[in-house]
């Protein structure tokens, strides 16, 4: 099983709350998949600022001093904010690359979840409910955002097998169904250098997804090329700096419904996600085609 | 009329109320207020009363229906009517995928469109939709009949056995074994028949196309080993 939810505002009055939408819709899903959840948020756009989200067991240990420490080592100021077992740096963005690698130096036990001018992700092994307490996600705002309960079926229910994966700056998938073909795709990926963290399903989707667009493909020709490199199921729901894109595997057996009004874009595993949206008995509701890419962008 | 509101009681509780109804009860007429997509609403009914459910449901509405009618006010998720016995059941909207899966007789009616599996493994239910349909319907269609008014997708009736279809618009492609087959006029009587069930106007059976089997893959033989 495994649910899936996705928000794109069209209506800026509803930025506040898009937290908060999106946890509730999430929470409504929690019975497709309760071992794990995730959310990434796409907030404001600061000039010449990007950020990272990364994640450590043992916050305590980890994230003391660490905001002085990386401002030394990568020469610019740096601001943290501490939520649970994660924490969003804010760096000058010319530095986000090397605050990665400062990190991974500095504090070898943490991951990087994700990075780029406004991701912020946020993952952990339990209930949705909890999860969006826990980092409490209803009371961050933004224009978009996609969010995941797990089912785990390909690799082990850890905080790292969560969904949503990032393998590319302020670019993120979330997916509902399992790849077959992952193990050979992830030995050719790595062969082009990219990087695994897990040996699960979704991170080569993931991976596969940035390598075609660091190559110059837009979201949607990296999305359309997956249709034929990628075999298995799969709904996925991708997020981009500007918008987000849904694609589903030819047999199309993996649920997902759309809906649309002049506020928003809403993607559901199911319609009772959507149901207490606002306008929701108004707006355009429809299933996603097979092998048809669908995308908003702001 | 007996009304549930959802948003009040819990599924549970409605599905054992109409679970409780005893032959000849004056109880016929319910009404369901809030699904809001919840799964297996009135799943599982086994008396003659109507249920008008008012909103959109989720998985297996309808599932397992015996002799009841019902109607959903706006749209159904996967698996509507599945494993239908007897009684009808009306979608005003659209059906996502599975729509009256191995059903065994009654009738279903989607006004809107059904999706992808439409009457998969169907045997002896009659369905009928308004609109279009998705890929894989039909496949390893039994018996009964499905009537789409409008497109079929990719591989209609793949593997059928004697379920009969009727559409009315193009077909995108079909499954293996399945093939176009005469409209006699047993076939134009069926078709009024169930048109005129599904509260269908205006249209002519002569306007429809009819689907089966070629009847070369219900024995294996190993020249058609590719086919299946």
């Amino acid at each position: 099983m495994c649910g899936i939810v996705g928000l794109f505002l069209k209506d800026k009055s509803l930025e506040p709350q898009l937290g908060a939408m999106l946890s509730e819709m999430l929470v409504l899903l929690t019975d497709r998949g309760p071992d794990s959840a995730g959310i990434a948020i796409y907030g404001a756009s600061q000039k010449d600022h990007g950020k990272l989200t990364i994640q450590s067991q043992q916050p305590a240990r980890d994230f003391a001093g660490l905001e002085a420490e990386l401002g030394k080592k990568i020469g610019a100021s740096v601001t943290m904010l501490v939520k649970s077992t994660h924490a969003v740096l804010d760096v000058p963005r010319n530095k986000l690359e090397a605050a990665r690698d400062a990190i991974a130096e500095l504090r070898p036990d943490a991951r990087v979840m994700g990075m780029g001018d406004t991701i912020e992700i946020y993952k952990e092994v339990g209930l949705p409910e909890k999860v969006a307490e826990r980092f409490e996600v209803s009371k961050m705002s933004g224009t978009h955002g996609i969010g995941h309960t797990r089912m785990a079926t390909e690799s082990a229910v850890t905080t790292m097998g969560a969904h949503p994966f990032s393998t590319g700056p302020d670019q993120c998938l979330v997916h509902n169904g399992s790849l077959s073909n992952h193990n050979n795709v992830r030995r050719e990926l790595k062969r082009e250098g990219m990087t695994f963290e897990t040996e699960n399903d979704t991170e080569v989707a993931a991976a596969y997804l940035s390598h075609k667009i660091s190559n110059g493909q837009d979201l949607g020709q990296a999305l359309e090329s997956s249709l034929s490199d990628l075999d298995g199921f799969f709904t996925f729901v991708v997020g981009t700096k500007n918008g987000f894109g849904v694609v589903r595997d030819p047999i199309a057996c993996k649920p997902a419904v759309l809906a649309e009004t002049d506020q928003y874009v809403a993607f559901g595993s199911e319609y009772r996600a959507l149901a207490k949206l606002p306008g929701i008995d108004g707006a355009k509701v429809w299933e996603p085609e097979p092998s048809t890419v669908y995308f908003w962008e702001h | 009329m007996q009304v549930f509101d959802l948003a009040k009681s819990t599924l549970r509780e409605l599905n054992q109320a109409l679970h409780n109804v005893q032959n000849g009860s004056n109880e016929t007429a319910w009404e369901v207020l809030n699904p809001k997509g919840s799964h297996a609403v009135a799943a599982g009914v086994d008396a003659p009363i109507s249920v008008d459910v008012r909103g959109s449901v989720g998985y297996y509405c309808g599932g397992m229906n015996s002799e009841a009618t019902i109607t959903v006010h706006g749209s159904a998720g996967p698996g509507v009517g599945e494993n239908m016995m007897s009684g009808s059941i009306v979608v005003k909207g659209d059906a996502s995928q599975y729509a009256g899966a191995t059903g065994k007789g009654g009738l279903l009616v989607i006004e809107g469109n059904a999706s992808s599996r439409c009457g998969i493994s169907m045997k002896g239910i009659d369905i009928v939709v308004h609109g279009n349909i998705g890929h894989m319907s039909a496949f390893m269609a039994q018996s009964g009949h499905l009537v789409v008014l409008g497109d079929a997708g990719d591989a209609l009736g793949d593997s059928i056995y004697e379920a009969k279809l009727f559409v009315r618009g193009n077909v995108k492609s079909l499954g293996a074994d399945c093939i176009k087959k005469e409209m006699r006029p047993e076939h134009i009587a069926k078709l009024r028949d169930l048109l005129d069930r599904a509260g269908v106007k205006d249209v002519k059976p002569e306007e429809f196309t009819r689907y089966g089997s070629a009847r070369t893959l219900y024995n294996f033989n190993i020249d058609n080993a590719d086919a299946y």
